[in-house]
C-alpha cells in the first residue's frame, strides 16, 4: 500500500536528475554554512527554499508536456502584462524596477518570464505545420525581443541575458539557418555602439572593469579581485571547508549569493570545482538527452533550451567569478542562496522531468 | 521558397544534429572554465596564495599635516616637524625586554623612555606601533637602520611631530595634542569622524588645540597600495592627497604674553585681557605653567606626577577652571545694579561707621577700614571700596534683583570663548540654595553678595568678560582666542568677525559714575593709586581681596600667623584707556593679599605694553600714601585687613 503510493508519487521523477540534484543542493547548503560564516539560520532558510522548489519540481514533473503546451500562451501574454505593469507601477529598489506589488505578496514578473519564454517559443514552433522558414523566426525573434527589451529597462541585465539565452536555443534548435546566426553575430557586433550607448552607467562600468579590474580596486573591480584571489588561494585541494581566509575574513562580497564560487573554489580548490563542473556536466547533457528522446517538437525545443539555459547559469556565474566574463548577476545554479532562483530551477528540472517520463506512458 | 512539409525523422534527425553541436560547445565552454580554475590554482596558486595571505590592496592612510597656530604677530605657537622614532609592534616581537635590551646597545634608551614606553604600552593595542625613542638623530637612525634586519617588529619611523617652540607660555591657552585613547576614540566615533582619523595618533587634548581639532586635523587622504609577501608595498594604485588643517592666528601677541607672565613672577594665579570692541582675548595667563612638549607623545609617569601632584596645580587652566570669590571687583556690577534699578541716586550718601548692621542683629559686618570712611557716595563707595555702603545696597536690592542684574554681565554663565572645560561659576539665589543645601536663604547672606563674598563664585576669564562688557557700555562681545582662519590649500583667511553676544541697555550717566569711580581707584586716595600712577594714559579699575578662610568674629586678620596658602586671594580688574577703552583685563594673585597691591602692577605692565607698546614702564612710586599700597614683591606686612566675614548658617 505504502510502497505503492510512493511509487505513484515518485514516478515521474527522474531518478539520475534527482540523483545529481541531490548532491549539488547538499553541497550547496555546506558552502552556505561556511559563505554565511556559520550562520545556520541562513541554511535553514535555504532548505525552506528547497522545500519549496522541490513541490515546484515535484508539480510540475506530474503535468504532462501537452498541457504545459496548452498553457505556454496565456503563461507568456501574462508574464508580458505583467512586465509592463512592473514598467508602470513597479516598485523600486537599489535603483531598479523589478519588483510588482500585489498587496499580500512581491512578484518578479522577469522571473516568471524566464520559464515563459522558451515555453512559448517551443510552442510556437511546434505549432508550424511546414519547416520554419525566415518568418517564423522573425516572429519568433519578435516574441523574445519584447520581453527582454522591458527587463533590460528596469534594469537587470543578468536576467535579460539569460532570457535571451533561452528563447536562442529554441531558435537555434528550431533550425535557425547558419546564415543567418552568423548575420545575426555580425549585426550584434555592429549594434554594440547603438547598445553601449543605451546601457546604465553600472553596467558600462562593469564592463569596462571586466577587461582591467585594476582599474577600481575599492569599487566595482574589488568583487572580480578578491574572487579571483580566493580561487587562486584555494590551490588543487583547497583551503578546507570553513577554512578560506578569503571568505572567512569577509574579503568576498556576495559571498552567499552571486559570489558563493568564490568561497567554494577557496575552500575545495581545483578538485573541487572539477567535481562541481562534472556535476553540473552531468546534469546537462541528462538534459540534452532527454531533448534528444522527446517525441513532440515542443518537448525537445524545451527540453533543449532548458538544458542549455542550465548550462548558461552556470557558465556565467563561474566565468564572472573567476574573471573571464562581466559581472552581471547570474546565481550559480542550485548553489547560491536565495529562493526565487531555486524554484525557477527546479521548476525547469521538473519539467525536464515531465518531458522524460510523460514520453514512457505515450509510448507504451 | 516553398514551405516544406514536416518529416518527423527528418526533423528529429536534424534536432539531434544541433544538439550535439550544443553538447560540444557546452564541453568546450566547461573546459574553458576548467583550464581557467586550473591557471589560478596551480599555475598562479603561490601568487594568489601570498596576496591571500596579505590581502593585496592595502588601503594606507595619509595623514593630513596638522594646522599651525601663530600668535596675531605671525610667531608660531605651535607647528610641526619630521623627527625619527624607534617604534616597537609588541605583538610581532617574541621577547619584549630582550629586544629592548638588545636595542638598547645601538640607541640610547633611557630610564624615562622605558617608563614612557609602558605607560603607553597599557593605553595601546598589541598590534600598534609603539614608540621607544623618539627624536633620533642621523646617527642613531642610520646605524639601528643598517641592523634592522635583527629586529623584527622595531621600526625606524619618520613621524611628523608637534612642537610648541615658546614651551610653557600661553601653555593653557595653546594647549596640546596627545596620543588618541579610549575615551577620544568613543568622542570621535560619536562625531562620526572616526574615519578620518585611520592613521592619525594625535587629538588636540586642551586649549585651542582641541577646541579647533576639526580645523586643525585636516582631511586625512588615503593611498591604495598593492603589497608584497611582506607586507611591505611595491605599487601605488591610487592616492587621494590629504587635506591639510587650516592654520589659526590668535589675537594674542606673545611678547604681551611673555610679559604678563613674567610679571606673575613665581605666584599662581591668572589673567585674562580682552579687547572690549571686538572680544578678541589679548592675553591669557594661567600660573604656574607647564610645558606642553612633554604631552605630545605621553608623558612619562615621573613628569606626570610632579605636574599632576603639585600643590600648585600647574595644570589647572585657571583662566576659565579656576573658581574664586569675586571680593570687591564685584562692586562696579553691584553698583550698576543699584544705580539702574533706582535702588541708588548718584548723589545718595551713607555715613560710615566701619561696620553695618541687620536691623534685628548685633552681629558686625565690619568695613575693611576700621573705623569706616565717614561719609561716603556711591562714586567714593568705589573709589575707596566702602564694604558697608554696598552691605545696605545689596539689602535693599535683594537677591533675585542683584544676582539677576549682574547675570547680565556674564556672571554665573559660561562665557563661550575657544577653549573646553569652562566653569560657568555661580552666582546663588535662595531657590538655587534650597536645591543645594536644602535651607532657606538668609538676609546676611544677601548682605555679603554685595561686597562679592558669599557663594558668589566666578573665572578669571568671566571677570574680565565682565569688565570689558562694563567697557564697553554694557555691550557684550562674544570672546575668542581665535582671530583669523587660514585654510592650507587656497591660502584663504577667514577673520573671526566681532559678535554681539549680549546688550544691556544702561543709563550712560550711571556708567560714568560707576566710571569715574574706578578711575578715582588708580589716582591718589584710591585703592590702587600705585597702579595708576604716572600712567600716560587713564585707568578704571577695582582692587579686590577675596577670603579664602573664614575669620571669626572679631578676630584679626593676622598675616604672619596665616598658612601662605590660606592667605587671601588678590584680584584686580582694569580697562584703559578710560574714556575709548581698547583694553579690558582681570588678574588674580593666589593668596597675594590686596589686589592693588600684589595683582595691580601686573596689570600696569599688561596695559603699559598694550597701550604704550614699551615694556615694564617707570616703577609705580612708593610715596603715593593711603589705602594699602604695596608694589609687586615687596612685604605684604603692611597689608590692612582684608574685607571679612564669616558665612553664618
Amino acid at each position: 500500500m505504502i510502497s505503492q503510493l510512493l511509487e505513484k508519487f515518485i514516478k515521474h521523477i527522474d531518478s539520475f536528475l534527482m540523483t545529481c540534484l541531490f548532491f549539488a543542493l547538499m553541497t550547496g547548503l555546506f558552502v552556505l554554512y561556511s559563505a554565511s560564516g556559520q550562520d545556520i539560520s541562513r541554511v535553514y532558510a535555504q532548505g525552506v527554499n528547497i522545500i519549496v522548489a522541490l513541490s515546484f519540481m515535484w508539480v510540475a514533473a506530474n503535468i504532462a508536456p501537452h498541457q504545459l503546451e496548452r498553457i505556454a500562451l496565456p503563461i507568456y501574454v501574462l508574464a508580458v502584462f505583467l512586465l509592463i505593469a512592473v514598467e508602470l507601477f513597479g516598485s523600486i529598489s537599489h535603483g531598479a524596477q523589478r519588483w510588482l506589488n500585489l498587496g499580500f505578496t512581491k512578484i518578479q514578473p522577469s522571473e516568471v518570464m524566464r520559464i515563459a519564454m522558451p515555453m512559448m517559443l517551443a510552442w510556437y514552433f511546434s505549432k508550424q505545420e511546414s519547416k520554419p522558414m525566415m518568418r517564423n523566426f522573425v516572429i519568433a525573434g519578435l516574441f523574445l525581443f519584447v520581453p527582454v527589451a522591458l527587463i533590460m529597462k528596469q534594469p537587470d541585465l543578468g536576467t535579460s541575458l539569460l532570457i535571451t539565452a533561452s528563447g536562442f536555443y529554441v531558435l537555434f534548435l528550431a533550425g535557425l539557418s547558419w546564415r543567418l546566426l552568423v548575420g545575426g553575430v555580425v549585426l550584434f557586433g555592429a549594434s554594440m555602439p547603438i547598445l553601449w550607448s543605451m546601457m546604465h552607467d553600472y553596467q558600462r562600468r562593469r564592463i569596462e572593469i571586466l577587461f582591467d579590474p585594476s582599474q577600481d580596486p575599492l569599487g566595482s573591480g574589488y568583487h572580480t579581485i578578491q574572487a579571483i584571489i580566493a580561487i587562486g588561494s584555494g590551490g588543487a585541494v583547497g583551503k578546507g571547508w570553513l577554512n578560506g581566509t578569503q571568505a572567512q575574513l569577509d574579503f568576498i562580497p556576495e559571498r552567499t549569493t552571486d559570489f558563493i564560487f568564490a568561497v567554494f573554489s577557496e575552500e575545495f580548490g581545483l578538485l573541487g570545482d572539477l567535481l562541481l563542473l562534472g556535476l553540473f556536466t552531468l546534469i546537462i547533457f541528462r538534459g540534452l538527452v532527454i531533448a534528444a528522446q522527446a517525441q513532440s517538437t515542443f518537448g525537445r525545443l524545451l527540453a533543449g533550451s532548458i538544458s542549455l539555459t542550465f548550462f548558461t547559469y552556470a557558465f556565467v556565474n563561474m566565468g564572472m567569478v573567476s574573471g573571464i566574463l562581466p559581472v552581471v548577476g547570474v546565481p550559480l545554479p542550485l548553489i547560491s542562496y536565495g529562493g526565487t532562483s531555486m524554484v525557477m530551477l527546479c521548476l525547469s528540472l521538473g519539467i525536464l522531468m515531465s518531458i522524460q517520463t510523460h514520453k514512457k506512458l505515450v509510448a507504451t | 521558397m516553398r514551405p516544406e512539409l514536416k518529416n518527423f525523422q527528418h526533423e528529429q534527425h536534424y534536432f539531434r544534429l544541433r544538439l550535439s553541436f550544443t553538447g560540444f560547445v557546452v564541453l568546450g565552454l566547461f573546459s574553458v572554465l576548467a583550464f581557467r580554475f586550473s591557471y589560478l590554482q596551480i599555475k598562479q596558486y603561490v601568487h594568489y596564495q601570498t596576496l591571500a595571505e596579505n590581502n593585496r590592496i592595502s588601503l594606507v592612510p595619509v595623514v593630513a599635516n596638522r594646522g599651525l597656530i601663530l600668535d596675531k604677530n605671525g610667531v608660531v605657537l605651535a607647528h610641526n616637524f619630521f623627527v625619527y622614532t624607534l617604534e616597537i609592534t609588541p605583538a610581532k616581537v617574541d621577547d619584549l625586554e630582550a629586544t629592548i635590551a638588545k636595542v638598547s646597545k645601538l640607541v640610547e634608551i633611557s630610564k624615562l623612555d622605558r617608563k614612557r614606553f609602558n605607560k603607553l604600552r597599557g593605553e595601546s593595542r598589541n598590534f600598534e606601533s609603539i614608540p621607544i625613542r623618539t627624536h633620533l638623530n642621523e646617527i642613531e637612525a642610520a646605524s639601528f637602520a643598517v641592523n634592522h634586519y635583527r629586529f623584527p617588529g622595531v621600526e625606524i619611523r619618520s613621524r611628523l611631530f608637534r612642537h610648541y617652540p615658546l614651551g610653557k607660555l600661553g601653555a593653557h591657552m595653546v594647549g596640546y595634542i596627545g596620543r588618541i585613547n579610549d575615551n577620544d576614540l568613543l568622542n570621535l566615533e560619536k562625531a562620526g569622524d572616526l574615519s578620518n582619523y585611520k592613521g592619525s595618533d594625535h587629538v588636540g587634548k586642551s586649549g585651542v588645540e582641541q577646541f579647533y581639532e576639526r580645523q586643525l586635523h585636516g582631511t586625512t587622504g588615503f593611498q591604495q597600495v598593492e603589497v608584497d609577501a611582506d607586507g611591505s608595498a611595491v605599487r601605488v594604485i591610487s592616492s587621494t592627497p590629504p587635506v591639510p588643517g587650516s592654520n589659526l592666528t590668535l589675537s594674542i601677541d606673545s611678547k604681551l604674553q611673555e610679559i604678563a607672565e613674567t610679571a606673575f613672577g613665581d605666584r599662581r594665579g591668572a589673567l585674562v585681557a580682552i579687547n572690549p570692541k571686538t572680544g578678541e582675548v589679548l592675553s591669557y595667563v594661567s600660573q604656574p605653567t607647564f610645558d606642553p612638549n612633554l604631552f605630545v607623545d605621553g608623558i612619562d609617569v615621573d613628569n606626570w606626577k610632579s605636574l599632576n601632584d603639585s600643590l600648585d596645580k600647574p595644570l589647572v587652566n585657571r583662566p576659565v577652571r579656576g573658581i574664586y570669590p569675586p571680593g570687591s571687583t564685584f562692586k562696579p556690577f553691584v553698583a550698576m545694579a543699584g544705580l539702574e534699578n533706582g535702588r541708588r541716586t548718584p548723589p545718595f550718601s551713607i555715613h560710615d561707621p566701619g561696620y553695618f548692621t541687620l536691623g534685628n542683629s548685633s552681629h558686625h559686618y565690619r568695613d575693611w577700614k576700621p573705623g569706616g570712611h565717614g561719609s561716603v557716595d556711591m562714586q567714593r563707595a568705589i573709589t575707596v571700596s566702602c564694604d558697608t555702603f554696598f552691605y545696605g545696597l545689596a539689602l535693599d536690592l535683594g537677591v533675585e534683583k542683584l544676582t539677576g542684574f549682574v547675570r547680565n554681565f556674564g556672571f554665573g554663565e559660561k562665557s563661550g570663548v575657544d577653549i573646553q572645560g569652562e566653569n560657568g561659576g555661580l552666582l546663588p539665589t535662595p531657590e538655587w540654595k534650597m536645591r543645594r543645601y536644602k535651607q532657606p536663604w538668609y538676609q546676611g547672606e544677601t548682605v555679603i553678595i554685595g561686597i562679592g563674598q558669599g557663594y558668589t563664585l566666578v573665572t578669571p576669564f568671566q571677570l574680565a568678560q565682565a569688565t570689558a562688557t562694563l567697557a564697553n557700555n554694557g555691550v557684550a562681545m562674544k570672546p575668542h582666542l581665535v582671530m583669523r582662519i587660514q585654510e592650507a590649500i587656497t591660502g584663504e583667511s577667514r577673520r573671526i568677525a566681532p559678535i554681539v553676544k549680549n546688550k544691556i541697555a544702561l543709563k550712560p550717566e550711571n556708567i560714568a559714575i560707576v566710571r569715574q569711580g574706578m578711575i578715582d581707584v588708580t589716582l591718589p586716595g584710591g585703592t590702587a593709586a600705585s597702579v595708576g600712577a604716572n600712567a600716560a594714559y587713564s585707568i578704571a579699575a577695582k582692587t579686590g581681596t577675596a577670603q579664602v578662610i573664614g575669620i571669626k568674629q572679631n578676630a584679626k586678620y593676622d598675616i604672619s600667623s596665616i598658612n601662605e596658602r590660606h592667605r587671601d586671594h588678590a584680584l584686580f580688574i582694569a580697562y584703559a584707556p578710560a574714556d575709548n577703552p581698547s583694553i579690558a583685563l582681570a588678574v588674580i594673585v593666589e593668596n597675594g593679599g590686596h589686589g592693588g597691591s600684589a595683582a595691580g602692577p601686573i596689570a600696569r605692565k599688561v596695559m603699559d605694553y598694550y597701550l604704550l607698546g614699551q615694556s615694564p614702564a617707570t616703577e609705580p612710586t612708593k610715596e603715593t600714601k593711603s589705602p594699602p599700597v604695596v608694589h609687586a614683591g615687596q612685604n605684604i606686612k603692611t597689608l590692612q585687613a582684608a574685607p571679612e566675614e564669616e558665612l553664618h548658617d
